[in-house]
């Protein structure tokens, strides 16, 4: 069904509770609203089905979904059949441990209040679907840097306006 | 200002920000959807509000409900506003609101194209990265097409940090507008060099992703990658570049001798990947079966492991090396037995994907008896339908390769049925339709039982749904019908296909029902008729006549027509009967003959007629497209040889004689070929030990079996029995043969247990395709139109990307002195031949190029001359104006000199002389289009008109004022208008006798005939009205409605044109101008 012209690597990424709850989603393919509800509700519901110690991969449509849990979240993509499955699940265990560094042991808590940092990371560290940046410290670099950025012009720009 | 700038202040402490609203949420889990309206709503109001803060938030709000499901699209603009904030905290929540909410038809988009470039030229190296993220999630064709230019600049950003995002980038602008891939590539390449690892990898991401696509494009960088991927110890990038020498290796069997050794190093590290390569290699290659061999191995160490994830990646590379290395994948055929039985269904999955591939004719039988096992077992329905798939899969793949015994395979099918709840009825039938059509030995089994089969349709009838396990009952139906001279009893076969239960089928199934036991009756009428008790013949008439008035009652139209056709053929047969006339005979003539299938590709047996020429257009081509825009001239005008059709060359006698040859012996072995004679029947050999199978066998003690049908193991014993006899005997035969041939070598001898050794049991009736398969490959659109030596070549004029206008800094900088230029203005450009057509709204006007190149600082062309429809005296002329030079032009003014029939038409209170001038400046290397509309009074003649273009060419030092004389053409084809005309219509013009008629002949036309009419149509606006063999009508009309009629015919490169108008100079004039655009080819 995903027909438009493909990404690097990944089709969409998303994040979601065991409750089946989406907590995050980034699509790297253009969808119509309505085609992503409809993936993410099929989605959400096959894996949710699966049980714990079954393998991380699974052929859906004419895509190949990698997904792992961590505590009570699932993440979850869709590559292409020909795309790397293990490097997928690699990607998805770096953005853990991103979150878990700038969070300090992330917890779902965590990604639902702060879903805004949860994305600025998620673009820090993939962009158009593919890895940008493999260092975990440059990451974390760059958003500490932007956060600080913010923060200072924040505070700066408060004071100005009042 | 102030105080509403405090008051914003204020508002916003009172405002919900993000977490309030999640807690919110997480607060009203009862009535949530109503909370979130509520909060809609204040949103609404916070969007309003000038204070760009209290925007943010809201729209920050607003991107948190979007994830949750709710349409957000109305705030596009809203989030427009915060991303054009000049503070990076708002900016980037505003790009982060549009990567999530916008797409392709999000109409605000064309807004941000400024935003976006401001942003990405930010001295903020933030900013800037900000902006590439969020574009490379909203990147449409337009943004692409604009900002092209300023991403490339940036991959050269003194940031690493903005580099490998810009390269990223460029990808999908790429994608999005691919003439931007011939001028960024250079540059993309020296990113393969950067010093930045980062970079590096970005760069090795977007060309292997694109060579993907188009791998011999990119052949010439091989040594590059070879050199990184010796070099390089980033995991990531490695990976890529191996699946970047996946697609090379094919093209370029040398590379594979030198990856040989760095994969086998590799090996260790990722397999997965090393493998797809390695299979293109070995391929190639038949001397490195031994790496492919280590493969094998260390994928079976995978599929052994514990972890699910390691068994599911070997099972997958196992399956990409069973392609190309059967052999040495089936020797693991237990192990992939083994995974069928694992609980995870993505495992099971593959597994079954692997023994498709796996079976042979020796193990096919005891794997489907395997996969019955698990159908049987098999839990859910999705996994359980899988398998069925697989099963008539694995046994049909290749027209019926493996199996060597059909019965068997019908067995297997009738056991199929009893599945409940299956969706592949359909499936199922269409597998005993084609087993019982082709293999013509099976027919007798097959129709018995089917007569089982239908005899116990109730069994099947639970599941009506469409393409439920009922549609067998179709299959069954026909074959009985079609092939009921194999039945045992055919009475009892009617009478079950007349059970009122049937009523309950669906439509299609039983109107086979009814035509077959229309066939079946004739069958039994004739067994009756020889029987002196004709009373037989009699009841089985009123039979039908009894049951089928409950068919005639069908609400299906179908069942209903076929069940009152038959009821009143029954009804005189009857009558016929009472009279004692026999009548047998005759009914069994309404269905005698063969119905014999048709091969798919026989309508390509079929020769096409002379003067059909299926790639001429019926109407004309859409002439918006973009991929003519860039050359539409060439379609015409060039004898392509792709149209030139291969059956068309000559062959010479040998090899006619040896395709004939060929053919009759395909004939002779091909069913579906109509025979001339009968004798030429093949006869199908009585396959010993049939007569010995137990057909019917009753086993009440297994509830779930439909009585009397034979089981498909007994086959498998008897397969094995038979294997085990003739090994034996083998045996025998070969100490013989060791006797005999004692001290020979031993090359002759092959293994026991070849393929070649299992003679089938039926033979199956092949369809062979006579033509070959165009190779038909998908192609990448991105690149597609790039020759081979793409990146080799230096960049056309018309390649490069445009610069945008509103930077004139950058463009000043050029040093270009006024000497040269003067030089440039003497000096005839010939290469400005640029044809360019654009996209028209308004359907009614029509379009003629017509070029006119002028010597230049500055080429003006006129591209387009359109007559008006609504008005018949006005034509309006489109002229590009394009900057050759490297200096500004300002203050255009356009003058014409008009003349008696046309003029310019110039604004109110303009004086008769006055220029107009060009709404617009030219900085150097742009062009524009600006329009012009005159009126003329008489169309007949063409006209020329003389005009002068005044101009001021503004340098750095000095501008000065230039003047540029230049002709309009309007030749009479200009006034014409493509009209579509029916031929009836057409006809009715041509004997109204109005029309004033003068014909042309040109010889040595060369051209194709669709071609030729291809070319009157393009140049001269006709449009064509019918097309007989070599001769064609067509017809146009010109803004003042004079009809222009046209036969054109062609023999031995002559054409000859007779041609009828109401205006006869007009006439004249169009066929001198037909006749010079051919003298010009």
């Amino acid at each position: 069904i995903i027909c438009c012209p493909p990404p690097l690597q990944m089709q969409f990424m998303l994040l979601f509770s065991r409750q089946g709850k989406l907590r995050l989603q980034k699509w790297y393919v253009p969808l119509s609203d309505k085609e992503k509800k409809k993936i993410t509700r099929e989605l959400v519901q096959t894996v949710l089905a699966r049980k714990p110690k079954m393998c991380s991969f699974l052929e859906w449509r004419d895509l190949k979904i990698v997904y792992k849990r961590y505590a009570s979240l699932y993440f979850c993509c869709a590559i292409e059949d020909q795309d790397n499955e293990l490097i997928t699940l690699e990607i998805i265990h770096r953005y853990v441990e991103l979150l878990d560094k700038y969070f300090g042991s992330v917890c779902e808590l965590d990604i639902i209040f702060n879903f805004e940092k949860a994305y600025f990371i998620l673009d820090e560290f993939l962009l158009g679907g593919e890895a940008q940046e493999t260092s975990k410290k440059n990451v974390l670099k760059a958003i500490e840097q932007a956060d600080l950025l913010q923060e200072v012009r924040l505070g700066g720009g408060d004071l100005h306006g009042i | 200002m102030a105080l509403k700038i405090v008051k914003g202040s204020i508002d916003r402490m009172f405002d919900k920000n993000l977490q309030d609203l999640v807690r919110g949420i997480r607060n009203h889990k009862e009535d949530e959807a109503k909370y979130i309206s509520t909060c809609i709503d204040e949103i609404k109001q916070e969007l309003k509000q000038d204070n760009i803060a209290v925007k943010a938030n809201a729209v920050c709000k607003l991107t948190y409900l979007q994830m949750l499901g709710y349409d957000v699209s109305w705030a596009a603009f809203n989030i427009v506003e915060v991303m054009s904030s000049s503070k990076f905290t708002y900016k980037r929540i505003g790009y982060l609101a549009a990567s999530q909410c916008f797409h392709e038809g999000t109409d605000v988009i064309m807004l941000t194209t400024n935003q976006i470039r401001k942003d990405l030229s930010s001295p903020n190296q933030y900013d800037t990265g900000v902006a590439l993220t969020g574009l490379s999630c909203f990147v449409t064709p337009d943004l692409a097409r604009d900002l092209a230019n300023d991403i490339m600049t940036l991959m050269s950003h003194t940031k690493p940090f903005i580099r490998k995002k810009a390269v990223l980038i460029m990808y999908k602008v790429f994608l999005k507008y691919p003439e931007s891939l011939r001028p960024a590539f250079p540059r993309l390449k020296e990113k393969l060099e950067d010093p930045d690892p980062g970079v590096q990898s970005a760069a090795v991401n977007v060309i292997c992703e694109l060579a993907r696509r188009n791998p011999k494009n990119y052949l010439s960088l091989a040594p590059l990658f070879f050199k990184l991927m010796t070099s390089s110890t980033n995991n990531w990038v490695l990976i890529k570049i191996i699946k970047l020498f996946g697609a090379l290796t094919p093209l370029e069997p040398r590379l594979g001798k030198k990856l040989i050794e760095p994969l086998t190093n590799l090996i260790h590290r990722f397999l997965s990947s090393v493998i797809a390569v390695l299979i293109s290699l070995s391929s190639g290659m038949p001397n490195h079966s031994a790496s492919i061999q280590l493969c094998v191995q260390k994928l079976r160490i995978l599929i052994e492991d514990s972890d699910q994830n390691l068994k599911y990646l070997g099972l997958l590379a196992m399956s990409k090396i069973l392609k190309t290395h059967p052999k040495s994948v089936q020797s693991h055929k237990d192990l992939i037995l083994q995974c069928l039985d694992d609980k995870d269904e993505s495992i099971r999955l593959r597994a079954l994907d692997l023994l498709y591939g796996m079976v042979s004719k020796k193990n096919l039988m005891e794997i489907v008896k395997k996969l019955m096992v698990h159908v049987d077992k098999a839990e859910g329905t999705t996994y359980r339908d899988e398998l069925l798939t697989k099963i008539i899969d694995i046994c049909s793949q290749s027209n019926y390769q493996y199996i060597t015994n059909f019965e068997w395979y019908i067995s297997i099918l009738v056991e199929l049925t009893r599945l409940e709840g299956t969706r592949h009825g359909h499936l199922i039938a269409s597998q005993m339709l084609d087993v019982a059509i082709r293999v013509k030995a099976i027919r007798g089994f097959a129709v018995l039982q089917m007569a089982t089969l239908l005899d116990n349709a109730h069994m099947l009838t639970g599941n009506t749904q469409r393409n439920g396990i009922c549609e067998v009952l179709y299959a069954a139906a026909w074959i009985c019908g079609e092939f009921s001279d194999h039945l045992e009893d055919p009475l009892q076969t009617l009478e079950a296909m007349l059970r009122p239960k049937v009523a309950t089928l669906p439509g299609h199934i039983q109107a086979v029902y009814i035509q077959n036991a229309a066939k079946l009756f004739a069958t039994v009428l004739r067994a009756q008729e020889g029987v002196p008790d004709s009373q037989k013949a009699q009841e089985t008439s009123q039979l039908l006549i009894d049951r089928l008035p409950l068919f005639v009652q069908s609400a299906n139209l179908e069942v209903q027509e076929r069940a009152s056709c038959v009821l009143q053929l029954v009804k005189y047969i009857q009558k016929l009967q009472q009279k004692e006339v026999a009548v047998a005979e005759e009914v069994s003539a309404l269905f005698a003959g063969e119905l014999n299938p048709v091969a798919p590709k026989a309508q390509k047996k079929v020769p096409i007629p002379e003067g059909l020429d299926l790639d001429a257009w019926i109407n004309e081509p859409p002439s918006e497209s973009e991929s003519e825009d860039e050359k539409p001239r060439a379609v015409f005008s060039q004898e392509e040889p792709r149209h030139t059709r291969p059956r068309h060359t000559e062959v010479d006698e040998k090899e006619l004689a040896r395709r004939r040859e060929a053919r009759k012996q395909e004939q002779a072995n091909n069913p579906f070929y109509i025979k001339a004679s009968p004798s030429s029947q093949k006869v199908y050999p009585e396959v010993p030990g049939v007569e010995h199978i137990p057909v019917v066998q009753i086993d009440l003690s297994v509830p779930l079996k439909v009585p009397g049908m034979p089981m498909s193991d007994q086959y498998l014993k008897m397969e094995e029995e038979r294997r085990q006899k003739e090994k034996e005997e083998k045996k025998k035969k070969e100490k013989k043969k060791k006797k005999e041939k004692r001290g020979r070598g031993r090359k002759h001898e092959s293994g026991p247990e070849s393929e070649e050794d299992i003679t089938p049991a039926h033979t199956v009736d092949i369809v062979t395709e006579e033509m070959p398969e165009v190779g038909s490959r998908i192609n990448f659109a991105l690149s597609n139109d790039c020759p081979p030596s793409l990146f080799c070549r230096p960049l056309a004029d018309s390649e490069k990307l445009p610069v945008r206008t509103h930077r004139p800094t950058d463009i000043l900088k050029s040093p270009v002195e006024g000497a040269e230029l003067e030089s440039v203005s003497q000096e005839p450009k010939k290469k400005s031949k640029k044809d360019k057509k654009e996209k028209k709204k308004d359907k009614e006007r029509k379009f003629l190029s017509m070029l006119l190149y002028l010597r230049a600082l500055l080429s003006v062309q006129v591209y387009d001359i359109q007559g008006n429809l609504q008005d018949g005296s006005q034509v309006v002329v489109s002229v590009i104006f394009e900057n050759k030079s490297t200096s500004f032009l300002k203050s255009m003014e356009f003058n014409v000199l008009d003349s008696l029939n046309s003029k310019l038409q110039r604004p109110d209170g303009a004086g008769p002389h006055d220029g107009l001038s060009v709404p617009f400046q030219l900085p150097p290397g742009v062009s524009n289009e600006a329009r012009f509309v005159f009126s003329v009074q008489s169309i007949v003649m063409p006209q020329k008109l003389k005009g002068t273009l005044t101009f001021i060419v503004k340098s750095e030092e000095s501008s000065t004022h230039e003047k540029l004389d230049f002709k309009l053409h309007f030749t009479c084809t200009s006034y014409l208008i493509t009209t579509p005309c029916y031929s009836d219509a057409y006809a009715k013009l041509l004997e109204s006798g109005d029309l004033k008629s003068s014909s042309v002949r040109l010889e040595g036309v060369s051209m194709s005939f669709h071609h030729l009419l291809a070319r009157i149509c393009f140049h001269h606006h006709f449009s064509v009205v019918e097309r007989i063999d070599s001769c064609a009508s067509l017809y146009s009309r010109s803004i003042q409605g004079h009809h222009v009629c046209l036969l054109v015919k062609t023999a031995d490169q002559t054409v000859s044109i007779d041609a009828k108008c109401d205006e006869p100079s007009l006439l004249g004039n169009v066929l001198d101008e037909i006749k010079q655009t051919f003298s010009m080819c």
